[in-house]
């Protein structure tokens, strides 16, 4: 019972994920417009970004990932099922695991629909 | 529903009569309205909240009529009823009024009374706060509406473009603007910390986070998107107002600043403010379909998802209003993205809506007819919004009517049809009566028809390519007949809401009351008895399910007769239990502050800051400042901290709490760390500032650095840090009583700090920087000055440590005043290193 203490919990978890999205999205925006502004000019290729888009990309699925499966573990606690709406300290645990599951599959398909950019631009017009 | 074994159950007897009776005396005692003048000093949350809600309606009524005015203008071509000149003030107050004045308060207004009564709290954790924010929305309100009257009022459009409204617009307009909306804004921010706070320290026992309302998520959401979208506002209102008053070049081309800073900053915060505003509107929708649906939600878990993604997600979609500004491709890709993905948890909640619906046993009312006509209008507004959210089709549709049409079906379909839902639905709550069913479905036919004749023409004359802005146009250009459309429809929409308003106003006298909980619903909030008590809930309830009017046997029963927590006033004090963010186990009574006048003369006092630095009346608006600090001061030294008489005390069911709690546990801890990160945001859309400059200039810091240099920000950073140290030091040696070093380290403390700020200032003016010559002087001096400005203020609170323990009001064991302090001094340390590493690091680094 002491694993389901509620100093073992966090709210600050289920944002992870959408934190890294952020993170994703700042950083190729980031790094576009600053390689752009300092580096490349209005004309130049975009190779470095995109590779750079690519290696946060990697990063952050990996990062919302790992989220993702703790999510899931939580969500699967014990014989549990959906709504997880008890009032019991284990429901509540499945409940955080399920939104943190969400929450990184929603995470994970928006680093992925910014990550498209990397197949059409290759220059900084 | 299954509970956790070892729950406290309410009390198996009923108390006696003599008991009850006197326990009620007592708590009706302790939340008594002044009466006569004195009750505009009333702080408790029902009455503030139906003052805020009263007021945004007022100022919505007013945004209203100045929209018939634009479509009167605009209802045929060449039109002359109203001047160039006037309708740029028109339809800038008309847009500001209802984003400003209306869209967001009237949340903020709603929560403030509900949330306490859907948590069962009898208020939330910081009632005067609720208040001062309101007086502050209020006066600000009406500075800016009364503006109009004058022919001073901003013409810029709502969202003041520079160089437009910082060159080429001298006058008032433009600093009422500025200045009047960063007042609301910042009692905006205090009423988001009261409601995150509310959300998270003051449910009932019991209500795990698994089990709170759906809106209590939204709320807490939308609050928490508060704190990160106002700041950056905050910060550009800031800079162009430095730069209209003192010439300071922030957007100014000629001195290296630029106009599109300014849409960065307020589209960081205007996107977000979007969701801000659907969000808890979107809220009213889920605490209505499931009563009338007469079942749980379905998918409260993705209901969730949808509220906190869409939180995080709209804070990526900010440049999508500026893709016609020549940004790389590849930035217009990456938030055409973003601003697709955010169709996705939008669309959620709808779908759970829908389920739940269907699968419930669904009852037809009004508040479900303007629920459905909500929905529908709002996911027509968001098609078109993933339209325009694809580049291509943006720069073609971009600054024409089509834009205008696709907002309007967003915010009203996502907010003002929901909160005519919430208003029929909740009424009950605030006067004991029903509104007239008839009435109800009249005025929503009229509305939704009237909304549709407006605003659906609207498309195809943005289509047809008619500019937003224009205050008339020629004939003959294919809009004629569809302005004179839209125009007809609006006075439908005015027909709409004067039968809501009629509906509310109209005397009830001779109607009965309200049967308790009309619309059987299962949440907290319709525990309230017809006609309602002041003190909200009679007693504080150990929760157990989701629904627990529905599901836990008896509740309705066991609260009336004081079965539960807190049945009783014994001190007559005005008390609440705050308990912990995740399980709601109890961990303090907290005894909260009663009626003052405080709150309206700090709010006074601030405002006569910003209302006098309108005129440029810049010594009034020092001295205004000034009395706001010695205000502010009275309110916390005579309001907040209180050493209780006795240490514990006993709520019921066997359960004793501490009337006092310090650190983190405390409602003021996380008040002063969530209040510091939104300060922290507001430093960090500075410094973006910085970097953009970085980004657009070939030589930017100038090479050579004609200053600050590296010596004298880095002695103030170091004598700052001390400053710092010391305060901490100061805490730890309160704690173990140890008196000396305390005072010692507290006046040291703040020696060093003054001397850090002092030191901060001297970087700049030693080193010549002249902040009217070029951005770079100009951003400089404005980072050391806001964080010497930060400094000053943590000073101010270092003597007050002093003055309290000095006083014998805090004491080793009751040190909240110090905690609070040490924890504001942590982010000072934080921005002194931002900053301090931003002007003398960056340059060295560059």
């Amino acid at each position: 019972m002491k694993s389901l203490s509620e100093k073992n919990e966090s709210l600050w978890l289920m944002i992870v994920s959408p934190a890294l999205w952020a993170a994703h999205l700042m950083l190729s925006y980031i790094t576009a417009a600053v390689w752009c502004a300092k580096f490349a000019g209005p004309d130049g290729t975009l190779r470095p970004v995109r590779w750079a888009i690519t290696a946060y990309t990697a990063l952050a699925l990996i990062g919302i990932g790992m989220n993702g499966w703790s999510g899931l573990c939580r969500h699967r606690f014990g014989s549990g099922r959906l709504p997880h709406d008890s009032d019991t300290p284990e429901d509540r645990r499945r409940f955080l695991g399920f939104a943190t599951l969400l929450l990184s599959g929603l995470s994970a398909i928006s680093v992925l629909f910014g990550a498209i950019v990397v197949f059409y631009f290759e220059d900084c017009r | 529903m299954r509970t956790s074994q070892g729950d406290p159950e309410p009390l198996d007897h009923e108390p006696p009569p003599d008991l009850r009776r006197s326990q009620e005396q007592r708590l009706l005692t302790a939340w008594a309205t002044p009466k006569g003048w004195r009750y505009w000093s009333e702080v408790n949350n029902t009455h503030v909240g139906l003052w805020y809600t009263a007021t945004a309606f007022l100022f919505f009524l007013f945004g209203g009529v100045l929209a018939l005015l634009i479509r009167i203008q605009l209802a045929r071509p060449g039109n002359d009823f109203l001047s160039a000149e006037t309708y740029n003030q028109v339809f800038t107050v008309h847009g500001s009024v209802m984003m400003f004045l209306f869209a967001i308060p009237i949340f903020e207004a709603i929560a403030v009374i509900f949330l306490p009564q859907m948590l069962g709290a009898r208020d939330l954790p910081f009632p005067r706060l609720s208040a001062f924010g309101y007086w502050c929305f209020l006066i600000g309100g009406l500075f800016l509406c009364g503006s109009i009257f004058f022919d001073a009022a901003p013409r810029g459009g709502w969202f003041m473009y520079p160089p437009l409204t910082s060159q080429y617009q001298p006058g008032i307009g433009a600093d009422i603007w500025l200045l009047g909306f960063s007042f609301i804004e910042i009692a905006a921010i205090a009423a988001a910390v009261e409601l995150i706070i509310g959300t998270l320290q003051c449910r009932p026992p019991g209500m795990r986070i698994n089990l709170i309302p759906l809106y209590c998520w939204y709320v807490l959401v939308a609050a928490a998107m508060v704190l990160f979208a106002f700041p950056p506002l905050i910060a550009g209102s800031m800079l162009m107002e430095i730069e209209r008053a003192f010439q300071w070049p922030f957007f100014n081309p000629a001195g290296g600043g630029d106009p599109l800073l300014w849409q960065h900053l307020f589209w960081l915060f205007g996107h977000p403010e979007v969701y801000i505003i659907f969000l808890p509107s979107v809220a009213l929708i889920a605490m209505i379909v499931p009563t009338c649906a007469r079942r749980p939600i379905v998918g409260y878990g993705w209901i969730v998802l949808a509220a906190v993604g869409t939180g995080f997600l709209s804070f990526g979609l900010w440049v999508h209003h500026m893709f016609t500004t020549g940004l790389p491709g590849i930035s217009i890709g990456l938030f055409s993205a973003a601003s697709q993905a955010v169709a996705i948890p939008t669309g959620v909640q709808i779908f759970c809506f829908i389920a739940t619906l269907a699968a419930g046993r669904s009852v037809r009312s009004v508040p479900m007819l303007f629920t459905f006509g909500g929905l529908a209008t709002f996911v027509a507004g968001g098609l078109t919004g993933v339209m325009v959210a694809l580049a291509p089709f943006d720069f073609q549709a971009h600054d024409t009517y089509f834009v205008v049409g696709h907002l309007h079906y967003v915010l009203i379909g996502g907010a003002l049809f929901p909160i005519f839902a919430g208003i029929y639905y909740f009424y009950p709550l605030v006067n004991g009566k029903k509104l007239s069913d008839t009435l109800g479905r009249i005025a929503f036919w009229i509305t939704f028809t009237g909304f549709n004749v407006t605003f659906l023409p609207m498309h195809l004359t943005g289509l047809l390519g008619m500019p937003r802005r224009i205050f008339t146009y020629p004939a003959g250009l294919g809009f004629d007949t569809w302005n004179l459309v839209s125009s007809i429809g609006a006075f439908g929409i005015a027909a709409g809401v004067a039968i809501i308003v009629w509906d509310v106003l109209r005397p009830k006298r001779k109607e009965a009351q309200s049967e308790r909980n009309p619309w059987g619903a299962g949440t907290l909030e319709w525990l309230q008895e017809m006609p309602s008590k002041p003190w909200g809930v009679r007693s504080i309830p150990e929760i157990d399910s989701r629904y627990p009017l529905w599901d836990q046997p008896n509740f309705v029963r066991d609260v009336d007769q004081g079965r539960f927590y807190l049945p009783d006033a014994d001190e007559q004090k005005r008390e609440t239990i705050v308990t912990t963010a995740i399980d709601a186990q109890p961990v303090q009574v907290l005894q909260l502050p009663g009626p003052s006048f405080v709150t309206l003369c700090a709010a006074l006092t601030i405002g006569g800051f910003f209302i006098f630095g309108t005129y440029h009346q810049w010594g009034l608006a020092v001295m205004s400042a000034i009395a706001a600090v010695g205000v502010i001061c009275y309110w916390l030294w005579t309001g907040t901290a209180i050493i209780p008489s006795r240490a514990e005390k006993d709520v019921g069911l066997g359960l004793k709490l501490p009337l006092y709690v310090s650190g983190s546990t405390s409602v003021g801890w996380w008040a002063i760390f969530i209040t510091m990160l939104a300060d922290l945001t507001a430093l960090l859309s500075l410094v973006f500032g910085y970097f953009f400059y970085w980004t657009i200039h070939e030589n930017f810091p100038p090479d050579p650095t004609p200053g600050p240099g590296v010596f004298w920000p880095c002695l103030g950073a170091a004598l700052a840090l001390g400053g710092w140290a010391l305060t901490v030091l100061a805490r730890r040696w309160n704690r173990q009583a140890r008196a000396a070093p305390f005072y010692s380290a507290l006046v040291a403390g703040a020696a060093c700090a003054v001397g850090g700020g002092a030191a901060l200032i001297a970087g700049p003016w030693f080193t010549g920087l002249d902040p009217k010559t070029h951005v770079y002087p100009a951003i400089v001096w404005l980072l050391m000055i806001w964080t010497a400005l930060h400094i000053g203020i943590g000073v101010i609170m270092q003597f007050y440590c002093l003055a309290r323990r000095l006083a014998g009001r805090m004491t080793p064991a009751c040190d909240m005043d110090i905690t609070n302090v040490a924890l504001y001094w942590h982010f000072v340390a934080i921005t002194v290193i931002i900053a301090v590493a931003v002007v003398a690091g960056f340059p060295l680094v560059k």
